[in-house]
């Protein structure tokens, strides 16, 4: 039976996006059926960074309001084999959705797919709540900075108080924490806190951390999720957060910044 | 202590101060979410005024509830303060 896992955080623009396209991507790169959903009603954005949005008849609310069908909807990735993108509605709003029309379309995926990976919108409102209503796991992106932090725990509440599984008094859904956005570098300087430093205050076990790059932008800018990107520092750290999450052993490479020469001479 | 550590001391290590402010916030905000499951309190308050009332003339002010959290379990407690008159009608 598949899994689903809803990709959150609360504060906006942390790089939920950006993590549901990799993570999907790494996962189908190992060679398990993934269907990656865009929640954002409204505001689609995956189909841009996965490079598919010319590709967009039907989407998710046509889905559930009968308008068109799963087959017709899923568009099927041309790079990677067992990737599928579920499009949201570029025109409805994110009232469009309702529990039950989620609840049978993700059961129908379930059937299909070993992943479904649910690209949830900003906020902590119905459209956040709808993304992680019957998810099994949850990433929690967190930018290393106070107020993601702060909307991070009180997503980490609603996971456990509305979901699904909490409503229904079930094993409660599997939490890991995804610290993006991170520079070492400010972090050794005491400018940023560490990673070490958000995971206690969140007290969520850390999947890893993916370093402030370059190669994000340019690689959305091309429609390509990061992780199809070798060369790319964030890539690197994706596809390692991919196999942690599958169960194998990843040394955190991108903690702790190499110290400079300089650095150590002076003690800093 | 180097030359460049004293640069580094007199500006503060902001990073720890996000983790000390952050700390205090999100205490305390977790703290009220688990107060909010507690939020039929006055009502049951307020039930229970009436029943006693059944059988004891009680002010509103005589009735004292709250929850203690105690290790992994939490404690209703209730209270009821009978004046000396009160106890008399029970008898
Ligand atoms: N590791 C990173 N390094 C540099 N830039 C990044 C990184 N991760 C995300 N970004 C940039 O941050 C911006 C927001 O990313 P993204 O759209 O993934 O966030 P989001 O959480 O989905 O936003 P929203 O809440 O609006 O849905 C984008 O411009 C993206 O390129
Ligand atoms: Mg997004």
């Amino acid at each position: 039976m598949a899994n689903v896992i809803v990709v959150t955080s609360g504060k906006g623009g942390v790089g939920k996006t950006t993590t549901s396209a990799a993570f999907a991507t790494g996962l189908a790169l190992r060679g398990f059926k993934t269907v990656v959903i865009d929640f954002d009603v409204g505001l689609r954005n995956l189909d841009l960074v996965m490079g598919c949005e010319r590709r967009v008849v039907y989407d998710f609310v046509n889905v559930i309001n009968g308008e068109g069908n799963l087959n017709q909807a899923l568009i099927r990735d041309k790079r990677v084999d067992d990737l599928f993108i579920l499009p949201a509605s570029q025109t409805r709003d994110k009232d469009a959705l309702t529990l039950e029309g989620v609840e049978r379309v993700i059961q129908e995926l379930k059937q299909r797919f070993d992943f479904v990976i649910c690209d949830s919108p900003a906020g902590i409102e119905q459209g956040a709540i709808m993304a992680m209503y019957f998810a099994d796991e949850a990433v929690v992106v967190t930018n290393p900075e106070v107020s993601s932090v702060r909307d991070s725990d009180r997503i980490i509440g609603i996971l456990s108080s509305k979901t699904y599984r909490a409503v229904h008094n079930l094993e409660p859904i599997k939490e890991h924490l995804l610290i993006t956005r991170y520079a070492a570098k400010r972090v050794n300087q005491g400018e940023m806190m560490s990673a070490e430093d958000v995971q206690e205050i969140l007290a969520v076990p850390l999947l890893g951390v993916i370093p402030e790059s370059p190669s994000v932008l340019q690689a959305s800018n091309a429609g390509i999720p990061v992780t199809l990107d070798t060369h790319s520092d964030a890539g690197q750290a994706y596809l390692d957060v991919v196999a942690r999450f599958l169960g194998e052993e990843r040394p955190q490479r991108f903690i702790h910044s190499k110290r400079s020469f300089f650095s150590r001479l002076f003690g800093t | 202590m180097s030359f460049f550590d004293y640069f580094l001391a007199t500006r503060k290590n902001t990073a720890t101060v996000a983790k000390e402010r952050l700390q205090i916030i999100v205490a305390h905000e977790r703290g009220q979410r688990g107060t909010a499951k507690f939020d039929y309190l006055p009502l049951l308050q307020q039930e229970l005024l009436e029943v006693v009332r059944k059988y004891v003339a009680i002010q509103d002010d005589q009735i004292k509830i709250n929850i203690e959290k105690d290790g992994s379990y939490e404690v209703l407690e209730l209270n009821i303060a009978l004046s000396e008159t009160d106890k008399k009608i029970q008898k």
